[in-house]
């Protein structure tokens, strides 16, 4: 077996407080390179919550376990150092910077990448070249760029523009909170069609979602279905349509 | 020709004058000066005046100003607190003990060239920058100008003021105090009565200036005041955009600089006028030291279809009192205010705009950007007044605060004032603080904290940045990281 891209063992995480609320109760998941993970589960099971532990969202504190990326703990490490080292999360939300230039945004932290790999950082016109080639692939119209980051995008594009940033930072591991929400149906195959196109045997995508049909695009090699805080089942891809059909109560029952 | 392999760029010498977050132009220059004994009385300014051999008008001015201003009060409206200002303890002029025609650079004090090029600013011709002239002055004195031959072939006249009093006394006569009269409002009288240097710029009709235009100030003497003096004059058709740009050393006691900048367009000219200062602001922690900073800047847009543009990044002074305005005269003429105003440490800004339309179918733009971190304390206070001939009139007014920490504070005060109903004025405002979720955002990305702070900031104030000429702006952009750094945990 080769050695995992990311280890997460019995992790438990959730507010400080007071009062102190756990999220997550001890949660534990292996991805190694080359596989496609899915994640699954109700409302307010704890998806969103893990993928922001394992970012370093600010908000939660962890109280157990740890979360091994690259051989290397993240926890302890401040977010931008998480970022650089290849882990990359698609938000469920993706926040507005006003003013800020969408392409100037990604040019900085496309080279903080860049750098942190030892590559060549890119100048504004290289940059641009490749930035024009990523967007096309995700016929995403040229005045994007110059927009503030997600500034008045719509949910849709502001999910494009999330896979955009992917392929910026072509990440070793790409987290993805529901980014087929919001889409179009022309849109839901564009993207995943981008994620497709990124995938290698050196990477993995961990999935976040409520549907089947994005799974339909990129198949993925295990489903785990998160209830409460913890991960109560795990399968192939049919666990995924047993979910669709079926629902999530017949898991606790 | 100018041998331009040693020119340096703009961006190049500005970048080392922002290049510490620790005010580094905290220096003194060791340089013999001549200044007058302190205090202030008529026989004061009859010796100054007399040492400048000014021409009588210009006596009579500053008497008249003087006798105005002994009967005004300071203002206290404005919302900063100081203690009183003590003018009879104050040297009101300072000037490098040198001769009193400067025949070329090589008589101004090496010394004071140092100043300069420490500043960033070198003034040599092998060394100047190659696409902005500049004026530099020191204390009270304008030490030297560059490409003023270049300038003069385009039939653009730029000197020092007091140059300007020698060889173009009747554009002096005709144009100084008409914007801003010498009892406007105390500093202004006080200015008008003792203003020792500063620049004068004429653009004849039809002419468009062919490079930046700036003047760089540099208080050096710990008791002195400076009080200088710009005149700015655009003909018929012409445009000029000129940059300004401050620094002083640290003292433990106050300066105080109370300039006057007067602006006049006639018609369809266009003048757009930058300033960048970062005037050293007191000590952080103690809020002891730092520089006064109240000025009357004022534009007059005399001619029809005229356009004065003020665009303003304040990130220094212990205390700025300040309201660059435009007093729309010309039909269809356009007045602009774009603001930045970084107060952190115990800094306080009390600064705004005022557009008076006086002809019809003018136009006002006031976009200003207020950042308060630490304990500093932010004031925005507007006016827009409408006269009743200006029908057609518009005005659009945006506001934004961004608080940076817990105890900083930010306020707003637009006053409005229309005698003209057919006036259309719209108002916007808003007050944000940097989210955490936004910081996360970007972090997430592989962005450092600190980049993240000053990404977000500068995109709070990109309408302002764009509208300084290039180098400018990305000199800006660093500045206003360079001041948070401290400041954002
Ligand atoms: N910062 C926070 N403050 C308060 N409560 C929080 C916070 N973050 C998460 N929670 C709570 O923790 C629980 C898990 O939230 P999370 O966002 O992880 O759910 P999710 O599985 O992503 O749900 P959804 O499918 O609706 O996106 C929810 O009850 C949520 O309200
Ligand atoms: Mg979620």
């Amino acid at each position: 077996m080769t050695t995992p891209l990311l280890q997460i063992t019995n992790l438990r995480a959730g507010l400080a407080g007071p009062p102190p609320v756990e999220i997550l109760k001890g949660i534990s998941l292996t991805i190694h390179p080359g596989e496609v993970h899915a994640i699954m589960g109700p409302n307010g099971s704890g998806k969103s919550t893990l993928s922001k532990v394992a970012a370093g969202h600010p908000d939660y504190t962890v109280t157990g376990g740890d979360v091994v990326f690259m051989g290397e703990s993240l926890l302890g490490m401040e977010p931008d150092a998480r970022a650089r080292k290849g882990l990359f999360l698609g938000f469920q939300y993706p926040v507005e910077i006003p003013g800020v230039s969408n392409a100037e945004f990604l040019r900085i932290a496309g080279n903080a990448r860049r750098r942190e790999r030892g590559e060549e950082e890119l100048d504004p016109f290289d940059f641009q070249e490749l930035l024009d080639q990523h967007m096309k692939n995700l016929d995403m119209d040229a005045r994007f760029k110059e927009r503030g980051v997600n500034e008045g995008f719509s949910g849709g594009e502001k999910k494009r523009n999330e896979i955009l940033q992917m392929a910026v930072l072509d990440p070793a591991l790409a987290i993805l909170d529901e980014t087929d929400s919001g889409l179009d149906v022309d849109a839901l195959k564009i993207v995943s069609k981008g994620i497709n196109a990124l995938r290698r045997p050196d990477n993995a995508v961990l999935l976040i979602t409520h549907y089947q049909r994005l799974l339909d695009y990129v198949q993925p090699d295990f489903v785990h279905i998160l209830m409460n805080g913890k991960i109560l089942k795990s399968g192939d891809k049919s666990l995924a349509l047993e979910v669709e059909t079926r629902g999530y109560d017949w898991l606790v029952a | 020709m100018e041998n331009k392999e040693n020119e340096t760029t703009a961006t190049e010498t500005l970048t080392e004058t922002y290049g510490a977050s620790e005010y580094k132009y905290g220096f003194t220059t060791p340089v013999e000066m001549e200044a007058f004994t302190r205090g202030l009385s008529e026989d004061t300014i009859r010796a100054l005046s007399e040492k400048k051999e000014e021409p009588p008008f210009l006596l009579d001015f500053r008497l008249k100003a003087y006798r105005k201003w002994l009967t005004m009060k300071e203002p206290e409206w404005a919302h900063v607190n100081y203690p009183p200002i003590d003018y009879q303890n104050i040297a009101y002029f300072v000037k490098p003990k040198q001769k009193p025609q400067l025949a070329g650079l090589d008589e101004v004090d090496p010394e004071i060239l140092k100043t300069f090029e420490r500043l960033g600013i070198p003034l040599d011709e092998q060394k100047k920058l190659a696409n902005v002239a500049v004026d530099a002055v020191f204390d009270s004195v304008s030490v030297a100008t560059t490409h003023k031959k270049k300038l003069l072939e385009h039939g653009v006249i730029f000197c020092s003021i007091s140059e300007a009093v020698r060889e173009y006394p009747e554009l002096i006569e005709e144009y100084l105090g008409s914007v801003v009269p010498i009892g406007d409002n105390f500093y202004a009288a006080l200015n008008s009565a003792v203003f020792t240097d500063g620049s004068f710029v004429f653009i004849p009709p039809g002419t468009r200036c062919p490079m930046e235009l700036s003047t760089y100030f540099r208080i050096n003497t710990e008791e002195s005041g400076q009080f200088e003096r710009t005149l700015i004059v655009c003909s018929e058709d012409s445009y000029v955009s000129y940059l300004e740009g401050c620094t002083a050393p640290k003292f433990d006691t106050n300066q105080l600089h109370a300039a006057v900048v007067e602006l006049v367009t006639l018609d369809n000219a266009e003048i757009k006028y930058s300033t960048v200062q970062n005037w050293y602001s007191g000590d952080p922690e103690t809020g002891k030291g730092g520089i006064y900073n109240f000025v009357t800047k004022r534009g007059l847009c005399k001619g029809r279809n005229s356009k004065i543009s003020w665009t303003q990044v304040e990130t220094g002074s212990s205390i700025t009192w300040k309201y660059p305005s435009c007093v729309l005269q010309g039909d269809g003429s356009i007045g602009e205010f774009y603001s930045v105003a970084l107060v952190n440490g115990h800094m306080q800004a009390d600064t705004g705009t005022k557009m008076i339309h006086l002809g019809r179918d003018t136009k006002s733009r006031i976009i200003s950007k207020g950042i308060s971190a630490d304990h500093g304390s932010n004031a925005y206070r507007g006016l827009v007044r409408i006269g009743k001939n200006a029908a057609g009139a518009r005005n659009f007014s945006q506001c934004d605060s961004m608080l940076v920490g817990a105890q900083s504070s930010a306020h707003t005060f637009p006053y409005l004032e229309a005698a003209n109903d057919e006036a259309v004025i719209e108002h916007e405002a808003s007050t944000s603080k940097i989210s955490e979720d936004q910081l996360f955002y970007l972090e997430s990305r592989g962005i450092s904290r600190e980049e993240s702070v000053s990404m977000i900031l500068n995109g709070f104030c990109r309408e302002v940045f764009q509208q300084l000429p290039m180098e400018f702006a990305v000199e800006a952009q660093k500045l206003l990281t360079l001041k948070l750094e401290n400041s954002v945990g």
